[in-house]
């Protein structure tokens, strides 16, 4: 490690644009891009499953009830079964427990979903679907906390903030595997 | 050839399904009314003679059109949603290893966003000495590299799991396509950038409404990412993500982020809905694989393919794509009579890595029923598999189960009338 940046160093330095044959050869640096404020990457968000990120404030599923009916129910059902509909097709929510190894699994939050920290960062990424990114962090906890609270992974009075949500332990959180692939049956 | 039949008239009879042509009959082919022109088409008038009057004059500030006889289109899925949905390219008709652009595949989980490219950065950040942003121009200044690669969904095909359901080689094969791409390789960003020790991972994140992100593994992202803003000579078509794609050869298409705004890298993967609730693979146990990112070897036969119609008895020469995610297409092979004797196919171009190659195999139809396949060997020694042969490893929860990676070998039925069909044999 070292070594190597002591050798960017060096191209920076000196070699870059020196004008020689040998410098052209080795260039490590092109001097093109600008430096990133930490303002630019407080823009983003990704959240993994230790909550590194998660913002401020809180929601619980009280406040998410209304919060559910007003933006999500339209196209996820006031039931959080989905609507199929034309023009719609919100995803099913909840069900689903113990159907993966049957013949008709059925994959939601509730019975496939590995990380409660993954709602979070869709929530408060995509939707609403008519107005992506628009729901308040408030807003996107209250929602988290309702599906939660609703596939009975958390209970009704628990808040959901960036210190609890990453200790969610999902239902379906050992149901993943590394990709097994290549299939070694097949070079039998 | 076809003694009976003209050469428009033949093609009014082999790819009569569906199409304005083929409507129209084959008898009055050559002479048919077009009334409208197809997508990507001018409609002109057609001279009886054409060395006896003047053609259309060389026109400035023009882009170019599509012959107006020409009518392959994409095929959106009918998905119930418009911005969340994908069109297939129409394999049946293509020749050659490139995807038009303006056939390529889509897949869209937010609609296709306008962005402008004066406007739009790449920023690289997270575990990494310099977080820096690069604008188009910047990006442009860099050395580029144009390789020619394949991109296919993990879900195409995955309708045919329990039982052959779409029609059309475009339906059951459409999610893959092909192009020319030019870009700067990741390795020069990272070189610019610097990563950090224990760096392993890296989140690339799309400017669409879906805001999509995967994380892909740095040592992939290191050995041949490429970020795209070429593609077949031009700009990348804005359905493909323009201004700027990450292209990961060999890897799933979901990875391949479109409009691509930032990367940030990790120790760590982000499990973001793509890659927890939606790409992965649920096994008849159960379990479900995670970051099953390798498309695997497999081939098509696009011609004759499912909706076709041979006229009669005779010479054809069998035509198709075959491609790995794994390196180069070692060999194909052809079957006649579902799988029992394999004949090695032509292959019509060098294999590249991450490409398709088109395969043909001249075949004497004697009239009689025949169920026609194609093989693809890749150079890692992997042979494309069956259906029963994946089912036995991945189960049988089907189209709501493994319905990803599902690169069996594909079966066309062709019957004694010349119909062709999509089986399971």
């Amino acid at each position: 490690m070292s070594m190597r940046n002591s050798w960017f160093g060096c191209v920076i330095g000196v070699c870059l644009f020196s004008g020689s044959a040998g410098a052209q050869s080795m260039v490590g640096h092109f001097g093109v891009g600008q430096t990133a404020t930490a303002d630019e990457a407080a823009k983003y968000f990704s959240i993994p499953p230790s909550g590194d990120g998660l913002p401020a404030g809180s929601g619980t599923a009280k406040a998410g009830v209304e919060v559910f009916a007003s933006t999500c129910a339209a196209c996820h059902s006031d039931k959080l079964q989905g609507n199929p509909a034309a023009g719609i097709g919100g995803d099913r929510l909840l069900g689903g427990r113990g159907s993966l190894a049957g013949k008709t699994p059925v994959k939601t939050v509730e019975s496939y979903w590995p990380y409660a920290t993954t709602l979070f960062d869709y929530i408060k990424r995509t939707m609403p679907f008519s107005a992506p990114g628009s729901l308040k962090d408030d807003e996107v906890y209250s929602l988290v906390a309702y599906i939660l609270s609703e596939a009975r992974i958390i209970k009704p009075s628990e808040t959901i903030d960036a210190k609890s949500l990453p200790k969610v332990q999902m239902p379906n959180k050992d149901g993943f595997i590394p990709d097994a692939r290549p299939e070694l049956e097949l070079y039998r | 050839m076809f003694p009976r039949r003209t050469t428009s008239s033949r093609r009014g009879f082999l790819f009569a399904a569906g199409s304005l042509v083929g409507a129209a009959g084959a008898a009055t082919i050559a002479h048919a009314e077009v009334l409208k022109a197809p997508t990507g088409a001018v409609l002109y008038d057609v001279p009886d003679d054409p060395t006896k009057v003047q053609g259309r004059p060389v026109v400035d500030g023009s882009y170019g059109t599509r012959s107006q006889f020409e009518t392959e289109a994409r095929m959106r899925y009918p998905t119930p949603n418009e911005n969340t949905s994908w069109s297939l390219t129409p394999l049946g008709r293509g020749v050659g290893n490139i995807t038009p652009s303006g056939l390529h595949f889509e897949r869209h989980h937010g609609g296709i966003p306008t962005i402008d490219p004066a406007k739009h950065n790449l920023l690289i950040h997270g575990m990494v000495e310099r977080s820096m942003t690069f604008s188009m121009a910047d990006i442009k200044r860099l050395p580029s590299v144009t390789r020619k690669h394949f991109i296919e969904c993990s879900g195409n095909g995955l309708t045919e799991w329990n039982k052959p359901t779409m029609k059309t080689v475009q339906g059951t094969h459409g999610l893959l396509s092909t192009s020319e791409w030019t870009g700067v390789q990741f390795a020069t960003f990272a070189r610019e950038t610097g990563l950090k020790e224990g760096a392993a991972w890296v989140l690339a994140e799309g400017a669409d409404a879906a805001v999509m992100t995967r994380s892909i593994p740095l040592e992939k992202m290191l050995k041949d990412a490429l970020i795209v803003y070429g593609q077949n000579g031009e700009a990348i078509r804005p359905e493909q993500g323009y201004p700027l794609r990450l292209l990961l050869p060999g890897y799933e298409g979901n990875t391949h982020i479109k409009w691509l705004r930032r990367l940030q890298v990790s120790d760590k993967p982000f499990m973001t809905r793509e890659e927890t609730a939606k790409y992965t693979d649920l096994l008849g146990s159960g379990k479900a694989r995670i970051f099953s990112l390798d498309m695997e070897a497999k081939s098509v036969i696009t011609f004759p393919s499912g909706e076709m119609k041979l006229p009669g008895p005779g010479f054809y020469n069998i035509t198709g794509l075959a491609w790995t995610g794994r390196g180069r297409v070692q060999s194909v092979d052809v079957s006649l009579d579902s799988g029992r004797t394999w004949y090695p196919a032509r292959l019509e171009s060098p294999p590249e890595p991450m490409c398709t190659v088109r395969f043909s195999f001249p075949w004497m139809w004697d009239g009689k029923g025949a169920v026609l396949q194609s093989r693809c060997i890749d150079e890692t020694g992997y042979v494309q598999p069956t259906l029963e042969q994946l089912i036995a490893i991945r189960g049988n929860n089907g189209s709501f189960g493994s319905i990803y990676h599902l690169n069996a070998i594909q079966s066309w039925a062709v019957s004694e009338a010349g119909d062709v069909t999509n089986v399971h044999a």
